[in-house]
């Protein structure tokens, strides 16, 4: 009987094979991911007439970003410093930052 | 065709025996590359699912939210407010809301507090998101005790629990009948929160919002395309700062990528004008070496990208978990629907392993034109 001989190629190409399988399950996955559930919780927003998308819910402006104003992360107290850690990573309202017309 | 095959095994076999020869740095290599990838592409993944769910969720919010300003602040807006609306050409409908934020200290968590629009619930009951459920351990038919503003507790029944998949839009919402809202938050009759206006032609909603200006000059409208841009801004700005943080690690990463690829040490050298002195050619050695840049970054794309995957869609992005929490108790639990963006995958494939393989070809290409008797001495 022969033996098949170790061969690196064998072993590389094995790995590189795993990682391509992986790779190609992931976006299969993605194609065939069902969005069922977004028709529903449309209709949740539009029936309860939700303004946000719930991701953080430490502090109230960034609970519902869209409805704070540019000031509500300092109106805790005069000269009150914004401290929630949310806040660092969520940006103000792009329409506060540009001063449109019905901002206020 | 299969003497091409043959001879690409054998390059490849060469390739790997030299890589194993220096096994802890290369090794090292691999794994630094595949966790660079796998952060990148998790960031990426995560903002453009979270932005396509945000897009299309909201666009059955409010065309108009307007809200009452006194002193730069939110204020509660008088019931009069919504009759003066009601005249203005083009508004189709105006309806006051109710809602606010509840902080729970059996939980230490803020709840958002809302009096459905659509359907009445009875007194003493309450509809809750699942968020609520999980971070009270309630169940339906539980009763909630809240305290009111006058600081006498409100006993109420948990009639529903809205459903897991709608965590990303309720998960801390607590609905609740209008008599138990105000006596909640002792808010009288004739008083809402904001108005909530519907208008006739969606090209109309900027010229309405203005007349609304004019004839309510202390209030402050909200539209519909703010709110998409908003969040549309939130991922892209969340996007950028991660991956501004990143940018350190990236460095550090090409100065790594850069000294074992560019730095050809003696070793290396030498090998290269041994390679050659035994015949081999130079077109041979570069593809050697194109093979090492290929399976490397091939193998670190590949892994580092799927991965990420089950990081974002299947494990709910752990990594980040703690970043977005911050200091919330109660923490939506919700799990992103995978979508991968093409122009992504391409733009991730393009910065991470075009410019490795790059930089692994072009000293070796130097080193190989060189007459072997150079290169080994």
């Amino acid at each position: 009987m022969r033996v098949r001989q170790f061969r690196f190629s064998d072993m590389a190409l094995g790995l590189i094979s795993l990682a391509l399988v992986a790779f190609i399950l992931a976006l299969l996955s993605a194609a065939g991911a069902s969005a069922e559930h977004w028709t529903a919780n449309r209709q949740i927003v539009s029936t309860l007439g939700l303004t946000d998308l719930c991701i953080v819910t430490e502090a109230r402006y960034t609970r519902h970003l869209s409805q704070a104003d540019g000031h509500a992360a300092f109106q805790d107290h005069p000269m009150a410093l914004e401290h929630f850690p949310s806040g660092a990573i969520l940006s103000p309202p792009p329409h506060l930052r540009t001063h449109a017309p019905l901002d206020r | 065709m299969r003497h091409w095959i043959a001879r690409q095994r054998y390059l490849i076999d060469y390739t790997v025996a030299a890589l194993a020869r220096r096994m802890a740095k290369n090794a090292g290599l691999v794994a630094v590359y595949t966790a660079l990838v796998f952060v990148v592409a998790s960031v990426l993944l995560y903002s453009h699912a979270l932005k396509r769910e945000a897009g299309f969720l909201l666009q059955g919010a409010p065309e108009v939210v307007l809200q009452k300003l006194t002193a730069g602040r939110h204020d509660l807006v008088p019931a009069d407010y919504v009759e003066k609306l009601q005249g203005i050409r083009g508004v189709r409908s105006v309806q006051g809301r109710l809602w606010g934020y509840y902080f729970d200290p059996l939980a230490a968590a803020n709840f958002t507090v809302m009096v459905p629009p659509d359907r009445v619930i009875p007194a003493g009951s309450i509809v809750i998101g699942e968020g609520i459920a999980r971070t009270r351990g309630a169940a339906e038919g539980d009763v909630m005790a809240m305290r009111g503003s006058d600081g006498a507790l409100i006993l109420l029944r948990i009639a529903e629990i809205l459903p897991r998949d709608a965590n990303i839009v309720t998960a801390d919402l607590l609905l609740v009948g209008e008599a138990d809202f105000r006596a909640l938050f002792g808010i009288t009759p004739g008083l809402y929160t904001d108005v909530v206006l519907s208008v006739a032609q969606p090209r109309e909603v900027r010229t309405i919002a203005e007349k609304v200006l004019l004839r309510l000059p202390d209030t402050r409208p909200v539209l519909r395309e703010e709110i998409l841009r908003t969040y549309e801004a939130v991922f892209d700005w969340r996007e950028g700062i991660v991956l501004m943080l990143l940018v350190g690690a990236g460095l550090a990463f090409v100065i790594l990528a850069w000294e074992k690829a560019s730095g050809l040490s003696a070793d290396e050298q030498r090998e290269i004008g041994v390679l050659k002195a035994v015949g081999w050619e130079t077109g041979d050695v570069l593809t050697m070496k194109l093979w090492e840049g290929a399976l490397v970054s091939g193998f670190a794309f590949l892994a580092g990208f799927s991965l990420a995957y089950w990081h974002v869609f299947t494990f709910s992005a752990p990594l980040f978990a703690p970043v977005l929490k911050g200091w919330s108790v109660l923490y939506p639990d919700f799990r992103l629907t995978p979508a991968v963006d093409g122009l992504q995958l391409a733009s991730l494939f393009l910065f991470t392993v075009v410019p490795y393989v790059a930089a692994t070809l072009v000293p070796v290409w130097r080193a190989a034109v060189t007459d072997p008797d150079r290169v080994m001495r």
